[in-house]
């Protein structure tokens, strides 16, 4: 039997407290309501997917809670902190960190340099004019790299790198300020079957260790059903189903809007 | 009987970037070919070369045997071979019959006849919004608009880069049907896919693509009972 | 005062028509072939010239005589749009956006040289139209019935346009590509003959344009450049792409011209300034544009890789920066002469790499802030008294200042649209100091900008000049591996990314710019004091021009490019202007030829040879395949 100390107590306390909270959130588009009155939450450590049929909104409420979209209503708190209509880059700041469908890194850096630069900017030190980059935040970025099982190719540029490690790299990026939030969008989209459940493993992993809260949206179902800790389903910009993996591949109504008969996806 | 599409030794750059290094293979009449591979192993390179998109550095491309590497894409295209691109690329301000109507051409007598009518039974969606701006749909509709705008130029061969990718499983099943009624059509089908749970239901052949080499070619069942392969090249 | 301003209204609106159609042709061969034709104000001048031989050949009182020859201009003006595009175009729609403009401007330099050579340097005066010679009295005002025709002329041709895009095959495969040129081709559509028909289609309007000008107003050979640059306004307020909004735009600026005369007679091009000031405010794509979404399909692959010299480039810049050092001990003044332009004009397409290369800003006005510190040192010394030294460390404060105000607006824009703005902000600051004579002297320049007294030897300024500049330069260098060098590359790359992170994107590429600015305020200020008078000319699109061509030349992705452009081109040009006449046909020419032979330029062209020579074979990037 271990003693267990206030310390503990507190933090185990503080990890049932959500990291995001979001509340009614919604927006239009000419009058299309492409987010209608969503509301969920993610706790620390844990997973949550976002699924749901092409043009569900999926993309539209991510964009919202990453301050590239300004909702027409709605909250979204983060650890109880508003963040609602915030630049993207005030709401890295608050502490989240994001990845893209699209494969988004600085080409003409190399992969430790991309890793730097969101140290130095973590940092605060971007509008210094003079001494090198490359030599700021070296063991830092090498760790962060080391975590995502790319220490060995810091040296390479980006351009050259296999797909799968791209996103390892990005992930590395994501996570350079520490983030209490990671949004990840389809994170898995063009990779291999393995390179998926590797990438999202390590993922896994990591939120757990660090108590960090993961949103995702997929299509892989492999994906979602392996890795999510709880999945919500959006249609036509409202939310039609909230629970485990389970719940909602025997949701009738996810079944007829989203997942079919599971003949082209390995079956569910 | 000659194959109706021939690829031999096939050389592609993308910049300085080896894309295919001697891609091989043959597709008859009538069969849908799923081309897999990982991501960047060359699949999608692969359909821009035959469609003259990216220019082959070496190698040929034979279509019912007559040469077509080197020519123009638009040659390409009216000599009966349809592309579908992997991220849709539909014309986003134009609405869905003007999309259809930048492909279409005159009708061939070797090739199934496609108008807008025939193509809204096959897509009964895309009927309902004949008016709309490409731009205000979902990928769903995209996809199938695509697939649609392709069809009007009356093609032999049809080239589907991932048609699956980034679809909710719903759609995929739709796309799978799809895929079968072009093939009851007459129809020639080369996908590329890292599905192979779709590539399964469509397609009566596989070829393997790893960083720009053909490493297997077999029928579906062939590679469904080869875990080697399957592991080796496709981290399944 | 009614009166007045009804006049002027129709004023603008009349001269807002010939505006309109040089920049709806410019913004729909833009569209399809996305390329920005500099040459388009050319094709405008052609228009007129030609239309000013054929009426009076035909018989300008005739009235079939002076229409037959506007249109039989027109359509002799859309022919050589298919010479030119066949010729040189139809090489290079693979080639960088920038190289592509960079041809565009050879051609114009070509006709300025083949428009002077068939029709002399003298101003040539039209008939007035036939039909169209009375006035009618409007409000008490006599008011020509051929700006009433002018004024219908516009909204016509809007609309035969909207018919032509929306009704007929062609037009619908013109929207298309506009949003996809390489699908239509994959869709068996013959994109050639599509790009030649366009390119066709709207060098014609640009000919009509210029045609329709004969009876208003003289022919002259600054028609090409005063009406690219105002067409640029046109295509950057109305919206690239939007015909609607260029038609809108080119009413407003017209009025905006008209009514300027009025307020400020000397300065009407601070008027147009500040209304494309809070147009761009509120709608950063213009007034009918849209956010270019999907045009980032850009050609080849990504920006390569940037490492700092290695210990070799850094001893061979050593080197060079010796034996510059040592040249006064041998070198006779007149090489001495030569050499600190060099010096200078190497810091001016530093300045400009800087922006260009790590900051992904291509300016084609920067000559503006080159003038500016020329004339803040100039103006220090006429209004202030100022000595040498001081005047020398006001004046890139001057160029700083302006990079600053006009910076806020360019970085707000990128790619073509950033490069039009920065030539049009360009254009008004050369129009300013040519229109100010009370301030600037205007044409005629301010004279006796002369050294401090231990500076007037030749290698005395020399040395001032390569320690000046070399400083910078270096400055610049380090600044480029520093964490906001580093930032500036982060936004250019990947500005999602880079604002995912926290960096504050357009103000990092705002501050670029003033810094750019500031330093080409730096080699403008020297240049003052060497040649020992400011004039305009210093600001005008040739010499912007002059600073890409040696950034190109040298190659952007390289921070020791810039320098060996500057040295090569400087001193090609000035050779070639002592050796003929015609310098600017062969200055064109060879610019087209460079292009179309090297579309990466030199530097460019020798690494490929050098890679190729290598065989190394790079891991095959799968970077590509994954999706653009």
């Amino acid at each position: 039997m271990t003693a267990v100390s206030p310390a503990q107590i507190a933090s185990a306390v503080a990890a049932s407290e959500p990291v995001l909270v979001v509340r009614d959130l919604a927006k239009s588009f000419g009058g299309v309501r492409a987010v209608d009155g969503v509301s969920f939450s993610v706790l620390p450590g844990t997973m949550l997917a976002l699924i749901g049929p092409n043009g569900a909104g999926k993309t539209t409420c991510f964009n919202m809670l990453n301050g590239q979209l300004r909702p027409d209503g709605g909250q979204v708190l983060l650890a109880g902190r508003p963040i609602t209509g915030m630049k993207p880059r005030n709401v890295w700041r608050m502490g989240v960190g994001r990845t893209f469908q699209i494969t988004a890194t600085f080409t003409s850096m190399t992969v430790r340099e991309n890793v730097q630069m969101a140290l130095i900017s973590h940092a605060g030190e971007i509008w210094s004019p003079f001494g090198r980059a490359r030599d700021r935040h070296r063991e830092a970025a090498d760790a962060l790299l080391a975590q995502v099982g790319m220490a060995a190719q810091a040296e390479r540029a980006c351009g050259v790198l296999a797909y799968g490690d791209l996103k390892r790299v990005e992930l590395a990026v994501a996570l350079a300020n520490q983030p209490k939030l990671l949004l990840m969008d389809e994170p898995t989209a063009g990779m291999a079957p393995r390179e998926r459940i590797e990438l999202m493993a390590l993922t896994a992993d990591i939120a757990a260790a660090e108590g960090i809260a993961v949103l995702f949206t997929e299509h892989d179902m492999d994906v979602v059903f392996t890795h999510s800790d709880s999945v919500i389903v959006l249609d036509r910009g409202r939310l039609i189903a909230h629970g485990t993996a389970e719940e909602v591949r025997q949701d009738p109504n996810v079944r007829a809007v989203y997942l079919g008969t599971g003949a082209t996806s390995g079956g569910h | 009987m000659s194959a109706m599409l021939e690829i031999a030794a096939l050389d592609a750059y993308y910049g300085r970037a080896h894309i295919l290094q001697g891609v091989t293979f043959a597709m008859n009449r009538g069969e849908v070919l799923a081309l897999m591979g990982r991501n960047g192993a060359g699949k999608s390179t692969t359909m821009k070369a035959i469609m003259g998109l990216v220019p082959p550095a070496g190698g040929t491309v034979s279509f019912e045997g007559q040469r077509i590497d080197g020519r123009e894409p638009f040659e390409i295209a009216r000599l009966g071979i349809g592309y579908v691109p992997e991220d849709r690329r539909v014309f986003s301000e134009l609405s869905v019959m003007e999309n259809l109507s930048v492909a279409q051409r005159p009708a061939r007598s070797d090739a199934p006849h496609w108008t807008p009518e025939r193509l809204f039974q096959l897509f009964p969606n895309l009927g309902r919004m004949r008016d709309r701006a490409g731009g205000a749909m979902s990928g769903g509709e995209q996809q199938m608009l695509t697939i649609a705008r392709t069809l009007m130029g009356n093609p032999r061969l049809v080239l589907l880069d991932e048609p699956s990718e980034g679809l909710a499983p719903v759609i995929v099943e739709e796309m799978a049907k799809t895929i079968l009624a072009l093939k009851a059509e007459g129809l020639t089908v080369l996908i590329s896919e890292q599905n192979l749970h779709f590539a399964g239901n469509v397609a009566d052949r596989a070829a393997i693509i790893e960083k720009g080499v053909i490493r297997f070619t077999g029928t579906m069942d062939e590679l469904k009972g080869n875990e080697a392969v399957r592991s080796q090249y496709l981290s399944v | 005062m009614i009166d007045l301003i009804l006049n002027q209204t129709l004023n603008g609106l009349a001269s807002a028509s010939s505006l309109f159609l040089v920049a709806s042709g410019l913004s729909i061969i833009f569209g399809v072939t996305r390329i920005v034709n500099f040459a388009h104000g050319s094709l405008y001048m052609l228009g007129a010239y030609l239309a000013w031989t054929l009426v009076g050949r035909f018989g300008p009182t005739d009235a079939l005589g002076f229409w037959g020859g506007v249109l039989l201009a027109a359509v002799l003006t859309g022919l050589i749009g298919v010479v030119i595009e066949v010729l040189i175009l139809r090489r290079i729609y693979q080639a960088p956006e920038l190289f592509q403009l960079l041809a565009t401007f050879g051609v114009v330099l070509m006709l300025q040289d083949v428009a002077l050579g068939l029709w002399g340097a003298e101003d040539k005066i039209g008939p007035r139209a036939p039909g169209f010679k009375s006035f009618v009295i409007l409000f008490g005002n006599r008011f020509p019935t051929y700006e009433l025709f002018l004024i219908a002329v516009g909204p016509l041709v809007l609309l035969i346009l909207w018919l032509l895009f929306q009704k007929t095959r062609w037009g619908t495969l013109v929207r298309a590509a506009t949003q996809d040129r390489e699908m239509v081709g994959a869709l068996g559509v013959n994109q050639r003959l599509l790009f030649t028909s366009v390119f066709a289609f709207g060098s014609m309007l640009a000919g009509l344009g210029g045609a329709l000008q004969l009876p208003r107003e003289a022919v002259t050979l600054h028609m090409d450049l005063s009406m690219i640059s105002e067409a640029f306004v046109v295509v950057v307020v109305g919206g690239l792409g939007s015909v609607t909004g260029a038609y809108l735009a080119a009413v407003l600026i017209g009025i905006l011209h008209a009514f300027g005369i009025l307020i400020f007679p000397k300065i009407t091009l601070v008027l147009v300034f500040l209304v494309m000031a809070v147009v761009l405010v509120v709608k950063p794509y213009g007034l009918m544009g849209k956010a270019p979404v999907g045009h980032q399909r850009a050609h080849g692959p990504a920006e390569p890789l940037l490492l700092p010299a290695d210990g070799l480039t850094k001893l061979a810049g050593l080197i060079g920066l010796i034996i510059l050092a040592l040249a006064p001990l041998v070198a006779p003044d007149h090489i001495l002469l030569t050499l600190t332009e060099l010096v200078i004009f190497a810091l001016f397409a530093a300045s400009l790499h800087f922006m260009m290369g790590p900051g992904g800003m291509a300016s084609f006005g920067h000559a503006a802030y080159f003038g500016l510190g020329a004339y803040g040192a100039a103006l220090a010394v006429k209004w202030l008294g100022a000595p040498m030294e001081p005047a020398l460390l006001l004046a890139p404060f001057l160029a700083g200042i302006a990079g600053v105000v006009f910076g806020w607006f360019c970085v707000r824009l990128s790619g073509v649209y950033l490069a039009m703005l920065t030539l049009a902000f360009a254009q008004i600051a050369w129009a300013t100091a040519f229109q100010s004579v009370d301030l600037t002297g205007g044409d005629n320049g301010i004279l006796g900008v002369w050294p401090s007294a231990w500076a007037v030897s030749k290698p005395a300024y020399y040395y001032l000049t390569l320690a000046v500049c070399a400083a910078s330069i270096v400055a610049l260098r380090l600044t480029i591996f520093s964490p906001f060098g580093y930032g500036l590359r982060a936004a250019r790359d990947n500005p999602l990314r880079a604002e995912a992170i926290g960096l504050d994107v357009v103000r990092i590429q705002w501050v670029a710019f003033a810094v750019a600015a500031f330093c080409a305020g730096i080699a403008g200020g020297l240049f003052a004091f060497f040649k020992g008078s400011v004039f305009p000319t210093y600001m005008a699109i040739p010499r912007s021009v002059d600073a890409l061509l040696m950034v190109l030349l040298g190659g952007v992705q390289t921070v020791s490019g810039p320098i060996i452009g500057a040295f090569a081109y400087a001193g090609l040009s000035e050779q070639l202007m002592k050796l003929t006449m015609y310098w600017r046909f062969v200055l064109g020419l060879s610019i087209v030829l460079l292009v179309v032979l090297f579309p990466r330029g030199l530097v460019g062209a020798g690494l490929a040879l050098r890679e190729r020579w290598r065989k190394e074979p790079e891991p095959a990037a799968t970077l590509v395949e994954a999706r653009p």
